[in-house]
């Protein structure tokens, strides 16, 4: 690191809030990979979190092809500065945590390219966000996978019970509870591998935009460790509240339906990747698991729950697009005092909604226990319309 | 802008196909798996019967029945695994 002279104040600011969204992104989507099995008793909640956290450093380092772009085109790489990347970043961060608050899944991918996309709004103008890649590469993505995956889900499910539904239920439980663990633990390694790394992209490029690395550059060791320690340390330490929804919350989840929504789920995953499609591992775990909940007769889907969530995954890009966008307006007219007040308002709200979350805090311990995230102290009928 | 809908098709076929054949494979695996212990349980209460001295019929073939049962869960959870190991060379990109 002998061009360490090269970082900027700005640069060291947008290293930190991007593994920041890292953190953020593992501890918001250990739920995809882990909900299910948390939720039928295949693996205890820590074990559960300690695994896909470990896939996820190992993933993390697996990869070599570093995505060489941050967005996949969405906007023009070109017109992005380090200070759009910093105030797409804050927007992205503080959306993920308003969700996790009231514990709904949402995309975190979603939430990196609406910051962004307002940011540069913003920083470059409207030329710079390619509105017909946002449909190509977000929008029918969005709609068609968790279709697909709860489609499939359904089908398996109905046949997993109508193939087993003469047999001891205790023998057909614990085959299923095994056979999850295999599919969960190929959903973590799969995320590992994707969500590390855009933030490693994301640090590459600024980097090299800074001149710390030259053109064309693989992100340095340090990178990939830090990256990879981020989404690992988000993810060991859990999303709960999301975890109860996506276990929980959804509908009440056996391990027939579990392992059924986690082959879906990973097959759709890497079918896609395969293809090259980009998508939202969130929204197709989030699509499995209710395919799995309508597969079993008479398995109670609560739709509204589903609905929330689904008005969130609305919500997510043009949301985390206005934070990212009036972020990049103070960033654009302040300089660096700009971004400071932008970096230590960010921390303050992200601490004020993590004091919120204790007020009815969800945890390993509790997790389990009843199928809805509240956030207030006393029990209320419903969760809060924050979302 | 360009929708590529053979992709979304094929994306779409292998992946319903895909996750029906694992899990169905996997099913008849467990279905295989709980006929083994059945036909167990089943034998240790017919080895008892007949000390009692009761009667013998139709309990003869528990033996058979439990080795076809435990070599249809074997192959099955064996097909999975490689469905399994087939997952992990599609996300690990040094196997390419």
């Amino acid at each position: 690191m002998g061009r360490m002279d090269h970082i900027t104040f700005l640069v060291a600011v947008v290293i930190v809030t991007a593994l920041a969204f890292d953190f953020t992104n593992g501890f918001h989507d250990t739920a995809n990979a882990m909900a299910t099995s948390i939720a039928t008793g295949a693996l205890k909640p820590k074990v559960a979190v300690v695994i896909s956290g470990l896939l996820n450093i190992v993933g993390a380092f697996l990869s070599t092809e570093v995505a060489r772009t941050i967005s996949g085109g969405i906007v023009d790489d070109a017109l992005v500065s380090p200070g759009m990347i910093f105030a797409g970043l804050v927007g992205a961060i503080l959306w993920n945590l308003l969700t996790w608050l009231v514990g709904l899944p949402s995309s975190s991918s979603h939430a990196l390219f609406g910051g962004l996309i307002g940011a540069v709004w913003v920083g470059a103008g409207s030329d710079g966000v390619h509105f017909d890649k946002v449909v190509e590469k977000i929008l029918v993505p969005a709609v068609a996978s968790p279709l697909v995956a709860g489609v499939a889900a359904l089908l398996a499910t109905y046949l997993a019970y109508k193939i087993t539904a003469r047999s001891r239920r205790k023998s057909v439980e614990k085959g299923f509870r095994f056979g999850q663990i295999a599919s969960a633990s190929l959903v973590s390694l799969a995320h590992g591998t994707n969500d590390a790394q855009k933030t490693m992209g994301v640090i590459t490029l600024t980097l090299i935009s800074a001149g710390a690395l030259g053109h064309d550059a693989g992100p340095p060791v340090w990178v990939i460790a830090s990256a990879g320690l981020a989404i690992g340390l988000g993810t060991y330490l859990g999303g709960w509240r999301i975890i109860r929804t996506m276990g929980k919350g959804l509908t009440e989840i056996e391990s027939p339906q579990g392992f059924a929504a986690e082959a879906a789920s990973t097959t759709v995953i890497l079918t896609s990747a395969h293809l090259g499609f980009a998508l939202s591992t969130t929204q197709v775990c989030s699509g499995g698991i209710l395919g799995a909940g309508l597969g079993r007769r008479l398995a109670e889907v609560r739709w509204g729950v589903a609905g929330r969530m689904v008005a969130a995954w609305l919500i997510t890009l043009p949301a985390a697009a206005l934070v990212g966008g009036v972020s990049a307006s103070v960033v654009k007219h302040g300089g660096d005092f700009g971004t400071a007040v932008v970096a230590l308002v960010g921390a303050a709200l992200a601490a004020g909604i993590v004091l919120v979350s204790r007020r009815n805090p969800v945890s390993a311990h509790n997790v389990n226990d009843t199928h809805e995230v509240t956030i207030r102290t006393e029990p209320p009928a419903r969760v809060g319309t924050a979302a | 802008m360009n929708l590529d809908w053979t992709a979304l098709g094929q994306v779409t076929a292998v992946s319903i196909g895909v996750t029906v054949a694992v899990v169905v494979v996997f099913a008849l695996g467990v279905l295989g798996l709980a006929r083994y212990e059945g036909a167990r349980y089943e034998g240790a209460r017919y080895e008892g019967a007949r000390y009692e001295g009761a009667k013998e019929a139709g309990a003869g073939d528990a033996g058979g029945t439990s080795a076809l049962s435990l070599a249809q869960a074997g192959l099955c959870f064996l097909a999975c695994a490689a469905v399994v190991a087939y997952g992990i060379y599609l996300i690990v990109p040094q196997f390419h």
